[in-house]
């Protein structure tokens, strides 16, 4: 529990704490929308590591949203902490239901028909009225364990929210990999036929992988609204679910900070992107995208692990 | 019973355009086993392509029936060139990947010909309605009918019967035939696969483009059609099987007759019929309708 990369984490972890309200604003809520989809992806990997690749998490992720921006419409519940853990449950109920029909299918099939599940509920949330339609609405301030921040105080406790949120599931995720479950996922990528021959039911392994990144990506999907304090149609749109994809690419799926750092790198381009070439962001995206599959195929992550193997091993 | 009718008329329309858009994705896959997200660009360059072609076209007052060829050949012209660009410049270096990472490649590259498309033609929209006004109205009893959607109808048509006949009746088609079901041994038997490849890809890019050139005049051509209509397509080719143009006929025509009744009896629907109706078929038939179920390889 107490190894080194884990605390190397909780150090890296509170070190961005402490060190948020020194820098400036815009990098704040940068982080903060980039951690709060670094959820979606965590949740990407655990899928991935099982040679799934969901073109739909975008689904949980508006779920999640919608589930934050309703409770504060219709009730008089502020509670951060209560609204995502409320988040999650919905988007984790939705992940199960959906689950039954999605674990069924495996490569292309599996990514267009959670691409159809998030483009459903796309077109229930641009035809419904009362949700706000093709606007969306507004998502009430929260406040945290009776603490109500304004104005930039409030962008601080949100990004402390995340932060904290972000290290704890970091830490079970990571976790999870190193469990029985979650090992299990690479015999299943490698061959599930004979992963199932040795008794595992791979059916019920991805349902159940499905039902833990729909959480997280609910989670994710809270988090962001909480940060755009607006929630609209589009976060399930499936180009919402490729920019997920995008950066499961760039981050690789070896290791789970990789996860945080490339979300934070992905927002990074795409803000300067949009910054200097407003005209062509879409164009560097899909660049480095490409370069990325073509000669950084496993992500970020793997940097880490050539430098580290290039490295003369003491006997 | 004139609501079942303008249903049905609509329904059929709106199954020829899937049809045509969808044909191209269809049959990359079938062949390359590449399901190419940039086929939202084929498209939208198609009509973006079309809507300059037809305002050059009639600018200059020559007879009508010459825009309609002049504005499809433009648009296929451009899809020959992208396509000719992106099979040999990326897509070959990828071949023998992944397909899920291939799909991601062409995800990339999609997300590129988006900002192409605006440096090309910039953030304006462009109308071609020159050519639906041209090809009329008619009426059948109490329902008018316009003269270009039903060219369309015929198109679509015309596309299945020669695709079908291409395929069954021609060398290409019974080279193609083979290198679906096995190219390993397709290439062992000397058919020069890298060649199908590329005219295959070549083919559905100009199929794609095509797609977008008779659309043209119906919509307002704008950013972000290509986006719209790539879910759409795979909708229908999944509905139908992936790689089976059969299937894509009849995935068009379900999901464009549910999509009509819906828009026809319960608007609020219109969106989520294409979705619902794809995810109810493959509750059933989970390859979709017309895919033969692929053996396991332990």
């Amino acid at each position: 529990m107490w190894s080194r990369a884990n605390l190397a984490g909780a150090f890296a972890f509170l070190a961005v704490a402490v060190m948020a309200p020194m820098l400036p604003a815009w990098i704040v809520s940068l982080a903060t929308i980039a951690f709060a989809n670094a959820f979606v992806v965590l949740g990407l990997v655990i899928l991935w590591r099982a040679g799934l690749v969901p073109f739909g998490q975008a689904l949980f992720y508006a779920i999640g949203a919608y589930a934050v921006a309703l409770i504060g419409r219709y009730t008089g519940l502020r509670d951060a902490f209560l609204m995502v853990a409320i988040a999650a449950v919905c988007a984790g109920l939705v992940a199960f239901c959906v689950g039954y029909l999605l674990a069924r299918y495996r490569d292309i099939f599996f990514a267009m028909l959670s691409l159809a599940m998030s483009m459903i509920l796309y077109g229930v949330l641009v035809k419904t009225e009362t949700l706000g339609s093709t606007d969306g609405f507004h998502v009430e301030t929260p406040t945290f364990l009776g603490y109500a921040p304004r104005g930039p105080a409030l962008n601080l406790a949100i990004f402390w929210l995340v932060l904290g949120l972000s290290a704890v599931s970091a830490f079970l995720v990571a976790l999870y990999f190193r469990s029985i479950a979650g090992a299990l996922a690479v015999p299943v990528r490698d061959n599930e036929i004979r992963a199932e021959f040795l008794g595992i039911s791979v059916t019920r392994l991805i349902h159940l992988k499905l039902v833990v990144s729909g959480i997280l990506a609910g989670i994710g999907g809270a988090l962001a609204a909480f940060s755009v304090a607006h929630v609209d149609p589009n976060m399930s749109y499936w180009t919402t679910s490729g920019g997920f994809v995008f950066v499961t690419i760039l981050a690789g799926t070896s290791s789970v900070a990789a996860t945080f750092v490339g979300s934070f790198a992905f927002e990074m381009v795409r803000s300067i992107a949009v910054d200097i070439l407003p005209g062509t962001w879409q164009m560097i995206l899909g660049s480095v995208l490409l370069l990325t599959i073509l000669f950084l195929p496993d992500g970020l992550g793997s940097l880490v692990s050539r430098f580290k193997s290039r490295r003369p091993k003491t006997p | 019973m004139l609501t079942a009718l303008a249903i049905f008329t609509d329904g059929l329309v709106y199954a020829a355009y899937l049809f045509v858009v969808a044909i191209g994705l269809t049959l990359i896959f079938g062949v390359m086993k590449i399901l190419n997200v940039a086929h939202g660009s084929f498209y939208a360059f198609g009509a973006y392509g079309a809507a300059t072609a037809v305002g050059i076209y009639f600018d200059k007052g020559w007879p009508v029936a010459g825009g309609f060829l002049f504005m499809v050949l433009a648009a296929m012209l451009i899809g020959l060139v992208i396509g000719i660009v992106l099979e040999r410049g990326i897509l070959r270096f990828v071949y023998g990947k992944d397909e899920v990472v291939i799909v991601l490649v062409t995800y990339a590259v999609f997300l590129i010909l988006e900002d192409v498309l605006i440096l090309v033609w910039g953030t304006n929209s462009y109308s071609a309605y020159q050519p639906l006004a041209a090809a009329g109205n008619f009426e059948v009893g109490a329902l008018v009918l316009s003269g270009y959607d039903m060219g369309l109808i015929a198109l679509a048509a015309t596309l299945a019967a020669a695709s079908h006949w291409a395929l069954k009746y021609t060398r290409y088609g019974r080279l193609l035939t083979v290198v679906i079901f096995d190219q390993e041994t397709a290439a062992a038997f000397g058919i020069n696969v890298t060649v199908v490849f590329t005219l295959t890809f070549v083919l559905g890019a100009m199929l794609g483009a095509l797609g977008g050139a008779v659309m043209a005049p119906k919509i307002s051509v704008t950013l972000g059609i290509g986006v719209e209509v790539i879910v759409l397509a795979f909708a229908v080719v999944v509905t139908g099987g992936l790689g089976s143009i059969e299937g894509a006929l009849l995935g068009a025509f379900i999901v464009g007759l549910c999509r009509a009744a819906a828009v026809h009896l319960v608007p609020q629907l219109e969106l989520f019929v294409v979705y619902g109706v794809m995810a109810l078929v493959l509750v059933f038939r989970p390859y979709g309708l017309f895919t033969q179920i692929q053996p396991r390889k332990i």
